[in-house]
């Protein structure tokens, strides 16, 4: 499977998770794990560009595909991907940890909707989990991060 | 079997399932087609949810289908997610078994030992449990073309989290889904007669009765 860009062997045990995988085997711990369950959104990466539940994959399953996590959005020191600066600016996190997955499935939200109404902003983010902001400053983030992808 | 995944894998990660073998059909190729069959719409095993939900044929032919499945889950979940799959899990909560029945649809099974067609009214047993053999595949569903006037609607704790009752209308045949062991058919006249739900922290049987009433009487003045 090629891993933001970079092709990796495929585990050696088909019953691990490809949460797990990108984490323990492949250290790249940018992909949280909240609930592993499906519920709470942090595992949330892309597949192929549209955005999955790392949990709720098979490491295996992810075999001839491309998988994006939050490393690799951005190169270390270019410019943070406009997802990103839109959090950023828009202060659409606090602690921290559901961010991963909010990122992606925003990316996946913009690729579907370049230009999301409300309506599509909250349905697009009802499946992430936040328990610090409230969700104002994220909702806000989303129609930053639009407006920055299409300038 | 595995297709989605998106609750075959949540068991497994609870234990809840212990399988000693899995069978992934996620590189069947010719498997994920949604195509025009018999005036109404057929959905392979691996068609994504979300992809049906994109789908202008399902928007044409069957609109209702394309309402249901926004109701599953989240966007994210429905990229994995497959209606074959939610058919095959047959959860009491969910709502394309409650749409197939309502519709009057039916999915195709095959094994090494043919092909075969169950109709909706057959295919559900009990929680989790249809008319599936071990060896057979549902490899297809079918929805017949239906218009107007059409409903699907639920009530949950949280939005896409799994309903504590729902109903679907299609003109005036009326499935319940959350509410017994599988979706059944209902008068819409008397919907609750003969439903004895289970109760647990989110809803009691009472509720869930009330649910049925109400969610019904909205879903026929639409």
């Amino acid at each position: 499977m090629r891993v933001n860009g970079a092709v990796h062997p495929p585990p050696v045990d088909p019953r691990r998770l490809l949460s797990d995988h990108l984490r323990h085997d492949l250290g790249l711990t940018g992909t949280h794990v909240g609930c592993e369950h499906g519920v709470c959104g942090c595992c949330t990466v892309l597949l192929d560009g549209a955005p999955v539940r790392s949990c709720l994959m098979l490491a295996v399953q992810a075999e001839g595909h491309d998988v994006t996590t939050i490393e690799g959005l951005a190169a270390d020191g270019a410019p943070l991907h406009p997802v990103q600066q839109a959090f950023h600016e828009c202060h659409g996190l606090q602690c921290g940890f559901c961010t991963p997955g909010f990122v992606m499935s925003v990316v996946g939200l913009l690729e579907q909707y370049p230009n999301p109404t409300a309506e599509q902003v909250d349905e697009g983010i009802s499946g992430n989990l936040c328990r610090c902001t409230g969700y104002a400053s994220i909702r806000r983030a989303v129609h930053r991060a639009a407006e920055l992808s299409n300038e | 079997m595995l297709a989605g995944g998106q609750s075959l894998v949540p068991l497994l990660n609870f234990r809840l399932a212990r399988p000693a073998h899995i069978v992934d059909i996620n590189r069947v190729t010719g498997l994920d087609r949604i195509y025009d069959r018999d005036g109404g719409v057929a959905v392979q095993a691996l068609a994504r949810q979300a992809a049906v939900e994109d789908s202008d044929l399902v928007e044409r032919v069957c609109p209702l289908l394309g309402a249901a499945v926004r109701l599953v889950a989240h966007r994210v979940i429905r990229n994995r997610g497959t209606v074959c799959g939610s058919l095959a899990h047959a959860d009491p909560a969910s709502e394309l078994p409650a749409v197939l029945l309502a519709l009057g649809g039916h999915v195709v099974a095959r094994s090494n030992r043919g092909e075969r067609v169950i109709s909706a009214d057959a295919l559900f047993h009990g929680v989790m449990e249809t008319a599936l053999a071990p060896d057979e595949l549902l490899v297809e569903a079918w929805f017949p073309a239906f218009s107007k006037p059409f409903a699907v609607i639920e009530e949950s704790r949280r939005h896409g989290d799994f309903a504590l009752a729902g109903v679907v209308r299609a003109a005036d045949r009326l499935a319940l889904f959350g509410v017994a062991p599988t979706p059944v058919l209902a008068d819409p006249r008397d919907p609750t007669r003969g439903l004895r739900p289970s109760g647990d922290l989110e809803a009691s049987p009472e509720f869930r009765l009330h649910l049925v009433r109400v969610l019904t009487e909205k879903a026929f003045a639409a």
